[in-house]
């Protein structure tokens, strides 16, 4: 009986071509521009490391008091300092209280590779838990471990994108490379890692930029005196040279840990908050504020990952399909009504009135399986136009994750294609399941 | 014309019409607020950064290995930018308008202030400074050589002097008399005033938020020393291309153990900053000719179907003496009766969606006049569109009444 069903509806289909292109049409341009849409969205608040996302913790104190706080009007008015001061990294990093925890902060290092010109790139300086705390994979070799740490170790483990720009030939592990006038022992290559939004450098857009592309140790960086390439809020003006810069409060280090069991997260926030009560009895802070302890997700909702500009996109997006799907339920009824002296021929014939629902839901699921397939079409070449207005270069970045289509993507698409399609459907079948036989075919 | 036929004719197709009022105050809405929302980000990319930006082109430089005599290394290389033939200065600087990265300071009128009077961005200029970034001096006078001091990353140093926008100096001083003002870095460090410039923006261009906050700078006669500077050159008309060329040949000249990238002209700095803005304009742009035009074909589509569902009646009222002017102007008058309902819902929706996104998204709010421009200009599209199915529906011989389908 479907596939009966199916017959009359592709011959029906055929008949009224107009009308199908103009219905198929309306319904694949609302998916289109809703998926398109929808994708950048799904990717932005996607969880970029779904295995740990509730293990891994960013701690907040307040090391400038609520004194500080009104200077920054607006959003940031009742937000503690969401980086760390130098102090209090590495007094953490010395307590180890997580199973793994870094500090870690951005920098920029001048490459010069062997035989090719010096080019300047991206880094970050942090602790050897990094990479198992964050799962990075390796390519080969290892992390430095902690005896590399504490002994300022002149190692360094790279991308694979920049291992094979310096060292095309062979295997970079146990290579020596010169950063900034420094000779540094490649310990690891790692594989190509783009986690979605880059939560460990979420603040001000870093969610999005490209990753970096070699780790050094962090006491390595802080004994070479190199400077963050991120951002240095102080409240107060420091004192002057490196070591002031050391010991002032201004905050500019990112600091992660990981805690498996909830267990050690009540451990960890008893440390928090007796640390934070021991620099006000130690006359650091003069005042008691309540410290913070966020998991992945919430940091990301915290640093306002998905900005201002998406939303209004999936709003306008929303709206858009909306209006098409209205369109197509004006078509629908058009077309039903169009072929009512059929149906009613049918109903005359002995169709119950299920039947004839049944068939014109058939040929409201063709039209939705077609809406959907245009839909696809139309997202890829969305997506496509978005890539090229935001100039992503490379589909390894993590911008360019979020305008690339997926397989879940595709089956979302077209999932949501047939439901809508369908649900609009709805009305017009059942108009046309009413019809009156008798009175359409006496008209003339 | 007499409403009545229209409304009963209307009545029996009453869910047709209510769908296509419905797509068009839908529609209406989203396209006015989609076009005040591309008005807005236009406007913010269009504002001029007060620099000669046609002549200027930017680079970053940075010794491979930090060197002992880092002072005399960028004097050098100012030396040799400046020497440069139809180059008319240059300046080695930290950050620029819409560069993305710089600093900041709150700048308070007294010592004791417990939050700064304004927010600023800080440029740190030598005495080339006004020549070179090409701003316009309005006010009092800009350095002299000897007031040029020095800092780097590590120093909060604060100079004796220092320049203001005319937007910072209204912000700290309403009255208008900033120049010779004092003011208060902290509670120890203070600056006088002694120049206003007329525009200068900060080097973050934000896509939200007021417009003068984004023209709160204050340049310091401070040569930056830092392994990592901007040189930025301005030069004369029409010879950017070579100068650029020249420039990065002298400088490795001087040595080649230098990194030397992103040598652009000014208007690669522009649209870089502005990427996000731009794109999401295109969007909404490409959105709302979409969205026109999908109504204006399913206006055409149900009005179609309508003359096909009518043709004895057409036929009938051909037949009884009406003109094809009055077939015409029956289907024009319904039309207009759907849309104009359609477009005064969609003024509603409008402007309560404008509401609701001007607080939640700070957004600006669109003024009523605007919406109802708008609304006349999807009426005249849906009358266009149902021109053709109302002059096939006129073309209707009246001889159809008598006969039977």
């Amino acid at each position: 009986m479907l596939g009966y069903f199916l017959n009359l509806a592709i011959r029906s289909l055929r008949r009224n071509l107009v009308l199908t292109a103009l219905m198929v049409t309306a319904v694949g341009v609302g998916i289109g521009a809703c998926m398109t849409v929808l994708t950048t969205l799904v990717a932005m608040s996607g969880n970029p490391i779904p295995d740990k996302s509730s293990q891994l913790y960013v701690p907040l104190i307040d090391v400038w008091g609520p004194g500080s706080r009104r200077a920054s009007a607006g959003p940031t008015a009742d937000k503690l300092p969401d980086e760390f001061t130098y102090r209090d990294a590495t007094a953490f990093m010395k307590a180890r209280v997580g199973a793994r925890q870094a500090a870690m902060y951005a920098v920029a290092l001048n490459v010069s590779p062997p035989d090719a010109k010096p080019f300047e790139a991206q880094g970050r300086a942090t602790f050897g838990d990094f990479f198992s705390m964050f799962d990075v994979p390796f390519r080969s070799g290892a992390p430095w471990g902690q005896r590399e740490d504490d002994d300022r170790a002149n190692v360094v483990v790279l991308t694979s994108k920049l291992a094979d720009r310096v060292f095309p030939h062979s295997d970079a592990v146990g290579r020596t490379l010169s950063l900034s006038g420094h000779d540094y022992r490649v310990v690891g290559v790692i594989r190509a890692w783009t986690p979605t939004p880059r939560f460990y450098d979420a603040k001000d857009f870093g969610a999005y930029s490209d990753s970096e592309e070699f780790y050094l140790p962090f006491s390595t960086a802080i004994d070479r005196q190199i400077q963050t390439t991120g951002s240095n809020w102080c409240h107060e003006a420091p004192p002057p040279g490196w070591e002031g810069h050391l010991n002032s409060s201004c905050v500019w280090l990112q600091f992660w840990v990981e805690l498996p069991t909830p267990a050690q997260v009540r451990n960890f926030r008893t440390f928090l908050q007796g640390y934070a009560a021991e620099q006000q009895r130690l006359g650091r802070f003069h005042w008691s504020s309540p410290t913070q302890l966020y998991d992945v997700m919430g940091w990301l909702a915290y640093q306002n990952v998905v900005p201002a500009e998406v939303r209004v996109n999936v709003l306008v997006a929303a709206g858009f399909l909306v209006v098409c799907l209205v369109n197509a339920v004006g078509l629908m009824l058009a077309k039903f009504a169009g072929c009512a002296k059929e149906l009613a021929l049918r109903r005359a014939l002995g169709a119950s009135r299920g039947d004839v629902f049944q068939q014109c839901m058939a040929e409201t699921l063709m039209v939705g399986l077609l809406g959907g397939g245009l839909g696809l079409i139309l997202t890829a070449v969305g997506l496509a136009g978005l890539r090229a207005l935001l100039a992503v270069t490379s589909s390894d970045s993590a911008t360019g994750h979020l305008v690339t289509l997926n397989a879940g993507m595709v089956l979302i698409t077209m999932g949501v294609a047939v439901v809508v399609t369908v649900s609009c459907g709805l009305y017009p079948t059942l108009r046309a399941s009413r019809i009156t036989p008798g009175w359409q075919l006496k008209a003339p | 014309m007499e409403m009545l036929p229209i409304l009963r004719a209307l009545r029996r197709n009453k869910i047709g019409a209510l769908l296509i009022g419905l797509q068009i105050a839908l529609t209406l809405a989203i396209v006015c607020n989609c076009l005040s929302i591309i008005q807005q980000r236009i406007g913010q990319m269009q504002q001029p950064t007060g620099l000669d930006e046609a002549n200027i082109f930017t680079l970053s430089n940075a010794w491979v290995v930090a060197p002992d005599n880092l002072e005399a290394r960028i004097r050098a290389d100012l030396a040799a930018l400046r020497s440069l033939p139809d180059a008319i200065d240059a300046q080695a600087t930290a950050s620029y308008p819409l560069n993305g990265g710089g600093f900041g300071w709150g700048l308070s009128l007294r010592p004791d202030q417990k939050f700064s009077t304004a927010p600023s961005t800080q440029y740190f200029v030598d005495d080339h400074g006004l020549a070179a970034l090409g701003v316009k001096l309005v006010a009092g006078r800009w350095f002299t050589a000897d007031e040029v001091g020095r800092t780097d990353i590590n120093d909060s140093v604060f100079p004796a002097t220092m320049v203001v926008t005319r937007a910072l100096a209204k912000a700290l001083f309403p009255a208008g008399n900033a120049l010779g003002q004092v003011v208060y870095f902290t509670p120890r460090n203070s600056s006088r005033i002694v120049g206003i410039i007329e525009q200068a923006q900060t080097p973050w261009a934000s896509n939200n938020g007021s417009v003068s906050g984004r023209e709160y700078s204050s340049f310091l006669p401070l040569q930056f020393l830092n392994n990592g500077l901007y040189y930025v050159v301005r030069t004369r008309p029409g010879r950017q291309a070579q100068v650029m060329r020249a420039a990065q040949d002298k400088l490795y000249e001087l040595t080649r153990q230098r990194v030397i990238q992103n040598v652009q002209p000014f208007a690669t700095t522009r649209s870089n900053a502005y990427r996000i803005g731009r794109a999401t304009s295109i969007v909404l742009a490409t959105v709302c000719a979409l969205l026109l035009a999908i109504t204006a074909f399913g206006v055409l589509g149900l009005t179609a179907y309508w003359v096909t569902q009518r043709r004895q009646d057409i036929g009938m009222r051909r037949a009884l003496g009406g003109r094809r002017v009055d077939i015409l102007r029956y289907f024009h008058t319904e039309n207009l009766l759907i849309a104009g309902s359609g477009c005064i819902v969609g003024i509603v929706l409008g402007l309560s969606g404008n509401a609701w996104l001007a607080t939640s998204l700070e957004l600006a709010r669109m003024s009523v006049q605007y919406i109802c421009l708008g609304a006349l200009i999807v009426l005249a599209i849906c009358q266009a569109a149902v021109l053709w199915p109302a002059l096939r529906a006129a073309s209707v011989p009246p001889a159809l009444a008598t006969r039977s389908l």
